[in-house]
């Protein structure tokens, strides 16, 4: 039963222990030089991380002739702020298009990839077949295996399958780098469900398929909001994929359609160009922001499991 | 002792028929559960695996099936200058940008660990370059180090560091841009480290702190001798996941500068996607990738070893 003692920690973790810091020995530091050792870098450090977003909005929101124009003014700052970039991204292009492809495949490869996850999980932790040890290394080590390593043979492959420039060609090859991280992640959650509740279900006459239905998935929603989330963040982001398989404009994704479409030559729209990444991080920044908890336990319990 | 009661239970039912033993079996049963997610790797992750290796000895085009050339796009590559010169800067990319997002990303979880005011505000805060797609604050760095319009520019020349009439030409010079490429990657990569690296500071108990502390041990020994050692399994973990992503790198290149100039940027990502793709040469750019392999076969011993060490989830629970 090591496994219940150990794998909880995984959730919680980041929420219980930050309580244990507010005594220790924090009194024994003056505020003058916490100040100095603490708050100080800890504020260059987010003005650093946080300036390209506050870059982007202020050049999202900037007229086009002020745009180019460092010299007269302070280019931090926007005398009349426009909105007219997101009305042409919105309006005037092709970008709704973008957002709403994004949004197919990321939901739809999440949602197959979290299936297919779910059940190797509950294999690999509960029924615990011949070689179960030896498939859950194997998916670790997929894990490790970068798309653009697999690349090149899978657009032949994607070519071979009929399926280029589809939406399908996403939906189908994502998993492959969601699959091993929802697994891993699920395997974690799956252990810290006591054995006894399925002995007792067992008795009773219950198959697998409705243990891990009716017992097991519902005491696993926390981990499954976790990957639903990261492997929902990993489609919104990928781009090796999307530029190899996806050609034509209207099929692209945000990121792909991003770097490619905003360019006039050598006429760079940067208004634009800030106003769509803006736009194309809006719906991982929300959900983001709804679900941080499970978010931050999801990356580190990956990583310490 | 659960698992032998489960498998009293299967076993308990009579005489079972065919189809009732392939219901229960555990082998079967492991087998049909698997099947999806074994689907999927195998057709488009194994499978692609095995072609990408084959293809690298084929001289492959698009729309052409290649013939077997042996070792001949290799011997190409090791004389090729852009391909080892992609080689040298992946390397040093990679090893520039690990070291630093680690040294940064480590600074910032012991700042985070500090009894602050909206803790988890912050924290969350400093997620955000993690979560928005590589590629979209991949575009705002872009902007933020255009040649002629560069607001850093515009900063040192108001700060008085810079002379007016001489502005940087950031993306233009191939060691600038070298340099831009591997801050934008550092940039992105801290959150990741020092939110990882805070959660396994946040497992370090205080007393071990206080104890360490009355027995005279300064801030620099209560790091070195209690904090490293316990951090030292997530540590490696992390570092392998971080090193590994930062090798095989490509939508930060991609869409800061698409290996120019001078392909003085290209990582051996983004040089296997213009070789294999643009140029339409695929068993050269197999090549390139397959050329990867090595040093993720190094990056993967490392973080097996460094899982071992902390009795990963299939080694646990085996009774």
């Amino acid at each position: 039963m090591t496994a219940t003692t150990s794998a909880p920690k995984a959730m919680p973790a980041p929420s219980v222990a930050k309580d244990d810091h507010s005594e220790g020995m924090s009194y024994l530091e003056s505020l003058p030089r916490k100040t100095v050792t603490v708050y100080i870098p800890l504020i260059i450090i987010m003005v650093v991380l946080l300036f390209p977003f506050y870059w982007m909005f202020i050049t999202a929101i900037k007229p086009d002739q002020d745009l180019l124009d460092l010299h007269g003014g302070n280019p931090l700052w926007v005398a009349e702020p426009t909105f007219r970039h997101f009305y042409k991204l919105l309006f005037e292009s092709n970008y709704p298009t973008w957002l709403w492809n994004t949004m197919l495949v990321a939901v739809c490869a999440t949602f197959l990839s979290i299936v297919a996850s779910v059940l190797a999980a509950y294999a690999i932790t509960r029924i615990r077949y011949k070689g179960a040890q030896t498939v859950g290394g194997l998916i670790f080590l997929a894990y490790l295996v970068p798309p653009s390593i697999l690349f090149i043979p899978l657009s032949t492959i994607i070519h071979v399958y009929g399926l280029f420039d589809t939406p399908f060609a996403l939906i189908l090859t994502y998993p492959t780098i969601l699959i091993p991280f929802c697994t891993w992640l699920l395997m974690g959650y799956f252990k810290t469900i006591p054995y006894e509740l399925e002995e007792c279900a067992l008795i009773d006459g219950a198959s697998r398929w409705q243990i891990m239905v009716k017992i097991i998935i519902p005491l696993a929603v926390p981990g499954l909001i976790s990957a639903f989330i990261f492997a929902f963040t990993l489609c919104w982001n990928e781009f090796i994929y999307a530029l190899t398989f996806i050609s034509s404009n209207p099929n692209k994704t945000v990121p792909t359609a991003i770097v490619s479409e905003f360019v006039d030559g050598d006429v760079f729209r940067w208004g634009s160009l800030m106003a769509g990444a803006l736009v194309g991080s809006l719906p991982l920044v929300i959900l983001y922001a709804f679900f941080v908890e499970h978010y931050v336990s999801a990356m580190t319990g990956a990583v310490k499991e | 002792m659960a698992d032998a009661a489960i498998a009293r239970t299967n076993a308990a039912p009579g005489e079972p028929s065919t189809w009732e033993r392939l219901k229960v079996n555990r082998n079967w049963l492991g087998l049909w559960f698997m099947l999806p997610a074994m689907a999927f790797l195998v057709l488009f992750l194994v499978y692609p695996l095995g072609k990408g290796l084959w293809m690298s000895f084929t001289d492959a085009r698009i729309g052409r099936e290649g013939r077997f050339v042996g070792l001949e796009n290799f011997e190409w590559l090791i004389e090729d200058r852009d391909f080892v010169r992609a080689l040298i800067f992946t390397i040093v990319f990679t090893f520039v940008a690990s070291v630093v997002k680690f040294a940064i990303g480590l600074y910032l979880a012991l700042l985070l660990n500090n009894n602050l005011p909206f803790k988890a505000f912050i924290r969350s805060v400093v997620l955000i370059p993690f979560i928005v797609p590589t590629v979209l604050s991949a575009v705002a760095f872009w902007w933020i180090f255009d040649t002629q319009f560069s607001v850093i520019t515009w900063g040192l020349v108001k700060m008085g560091l810079l002379d007016r009439g001489s502005p940087i030409n950031w993306m233009g010079d191939p060691f600038m841009a070298q340099c831009v490429v591997i801050f934008a990657n550092i940039w992105r990569g801290i959150p990741f480290i020092a939110i990882t690296l805070l959660a396994g500071l946040q497992t370090v108990s205080p007393s071990l702190y206080e104890a360490a502390t009355l027995d005279g041990a300064t801030k620099w020994q209560n790091f070195r001798y209690v904090t490293y050692p316990l951090l030292t399994p997530i540590i490696a973990v992390v570092m392998t996941f971080s090193v590994l992503f930062t090798f095989t790198d490509f939508q930060l290149i991609w869409a800061m500068t698409r290996g120019g100039p001078v392909n003085a940027t290209h990582l051996m990502a983004t040089l296997s996607y213009q070789r294999g793709i643009l140029g339409g040469n695929l068993g050269e750019g197999a090549a390139i990738a397959i050329s990867m392999v090595p040093f993720l076969l190094a990056a993967i011993l490392f973080s097996w070893f460094g899982l071992q060490r902390r009795k990963w989830q299939q080694g646990e629970n085996n009774d």
